[in-house]
């Protein structure tokens, strides 16, 4: 559409705002989250996407009259496009979890994903890695965290082994609570972490499970 | 069939490093590398060549493309992504004959996944973004997977086309030493500012053309969070941990 209005568009906007002239400052990561940019629009329409759930939707407001106006579209024959099928993508979707057990390099080995699901499962969350893990094939992409994965926002966002890039940081910074267990206490994680355990994900992990199964009952 | 793809050299996003003084990257502070997503867009097209004989000894021989155009002008620096589609898409018009372009679906730098769709936009032609898996290829038109959020849809466009390829559609070869040696003989053209006003408005080009200003830079002030440090026996770490769970009603 930008392209056929001839006008700009700035992509995967994670604020806006207007100056002083009432046009719009689009605010955007660049290079993998490490900066941000302000942009303006010389052209009109001015426009931009905005990154998922990077704002949060409002509440409604059932008091709001606002005109609909219906337009017949004529959709033109011959565009050259035709959809033959859609399927569903099942599995995990991330973005929406409420709790994220994630790993990083700490993880000596794709079996140990495990480990981390066992515990995800008892909180009834989801597994997320950062992304040399996915790179080297130990977990799908689906449950990569970062700039270049998903963006996520849960109640509890617990960091394993996860040192805290900027192209990590950048996908799970705004979570409710985020506990980091790093071996390493000057790992960037831990200064965006609410709690944090400067110690292995192997001696961690294993009494945390007997302890929550404890509190919820499921052993003595 | 003619294939074109669209390709973009950009810092090693891992090294680069940001000058927040002068407010910009210090692009000597890392090398430079091929935009990882093009080499998919290059392999989808190189893997493609239709099985006649007499084209499939040129793709034995060749394993790659036959001809590279480099888009080189001052004339074009500074461009955001309308004006660096618009001036793609006159050279592609420049080519004259295709029937297909191949892009990566973003590069590393920008990340606006927005050039391939608007060079298909000032060509006119039909376009799918984020294919996954090419299914079929035919001389009028090409099948596609591709990806949108949550949903794959397969999708048959008619030729000429342009496509943006994932890292999923396939794993990139590593050429062999004779390649790169025929690499090195094979000539590279060059195109400026001069040959694509033929073809092309050069208002639109570079910074001039851009209707997007970067009006500042910096770098994100990390929101540091006050870390409260859980330490003990491994027991005692598992109960404080519990704690915040169970405080937090997650558990």
């Amino acid at each position: 559409m930008a392209a056929a209005l001839k006008t700009g568009l700035t992509a995967d906007c994670v604020d806006l705002d207007l100056d002083d002239d009432g046009n719009l400052l689009q605010i955007r990561p660049a290079f993998s989250g490490n900066i941000m940019a302000q942009i303006k629009t010389r052209t009109k329409p001015q426009m931009a996407t905005v990154r998922y759930r990077v704002m949060k939707p409002l509440n409604r407001d059932p008091c709001r009259r606002g005109e609909v106006i219906v337009r017949e579209a004529e959709v033109p024959e011959g565009t050259g496009i035709e959809i033959l099928d859609k399927v569903e993508i099942m599995g995990v979707n991330i973005s929406e979890a409420d709790i994220i057990v994630a790993a990083g390099r700490g993880l000596k080995s794709p079996e140990d994903f495990k480990l981390l699901q066992e515990l995800a499962s008892l909180l009834g969350g989801v597994l997320g890695s950062s992304r040399p893990l996915v790179d080297s094939g130990w977990i799908g992409k689906e449950h990569q965290v970062g700039f270049s994965g998903n963006v996520v926002k849960p109640k509890v966002y617990m960091a394993f082994g996860i040192s805290g890039a900027p192209q990590h940081l950048f996908g799970m910074r705004d979570s409710d609570i985020i506990i980091a267990v790093n071996k390493d206490p000057s790992a960037p994680i831990i200064g965006v972490s609410d709690y944090y355990v400067v110690g292995d994900l192997y001696e961690v992990i294993p009494p945390l499970i007997n302890e929550i199964k404890r509190v919820k009952g499921l052993v003595k | 069939m003619n294939i074109i793809v669209l390709m973009k050299q950009v810092p090693e996003i891992e090294k680069v490093r940001f000058d927040p003084e002068k407010g910009r990257l210090d692009r000597s502070s890392a090398g430079a590398t091929t935009n990882p997503f093009d080499l998919n867009a290059l392999e989808a097209a190189v893997s493609m060549g239709p099985m006649k004989a007499e084209e499939m000894l040129r793709d034995a021989i060749a394993r790659g493309a036959d001809r590279a155009i480099l888009l080189s002008d001052e004339m074009f620096a500074g461009a955001d992504t309308l004006a660096t589609a618009y001036t793609l898409s006159a050279a592609i018009k420049k080519i004259g004959s295709f029937d297909l372009v191949i892009c990566g679906e973003k590069t590393v730098d920008g990340d606006t996944a927005q050039v391939g769709p608007e060079v298909a936009e000032f060509l006119n032609i039909p376009h799918v973004a984020f294919v996954e898996e090419i299914l079929q290829v035919d001389s009028c038109s090409i099948t596609v997977k591709a990806r949108m959020e949550r949903s794959s849809y397969i999708i048959r466009l008619s030729l000429p086309a342009l496509i943006t390829v994932t890292k999923d559609v396939n794993n990139p070869r590593l050429p062999t030493l004779r390649d790169k040696l025929r690499a090195m003989r094979t000539p590279i053209t060059i195109w400026g500012y001069k040959d694509l006003a033929e073809v092309a408005d050069p208002r639109y080009f570079g910074f001039e053309g851009s209707p997007t200003r970067v009006v500042k830079v910096y770098t994100p002030t990390a929101e540091r969070r006050r870390g409260q440090m859980i330490s003990g026996q491994p027991e005692e770490i598992a109960q404080k941990i519990v704690q915040v769970l169970l405080e937090n009603k997650v558990l």
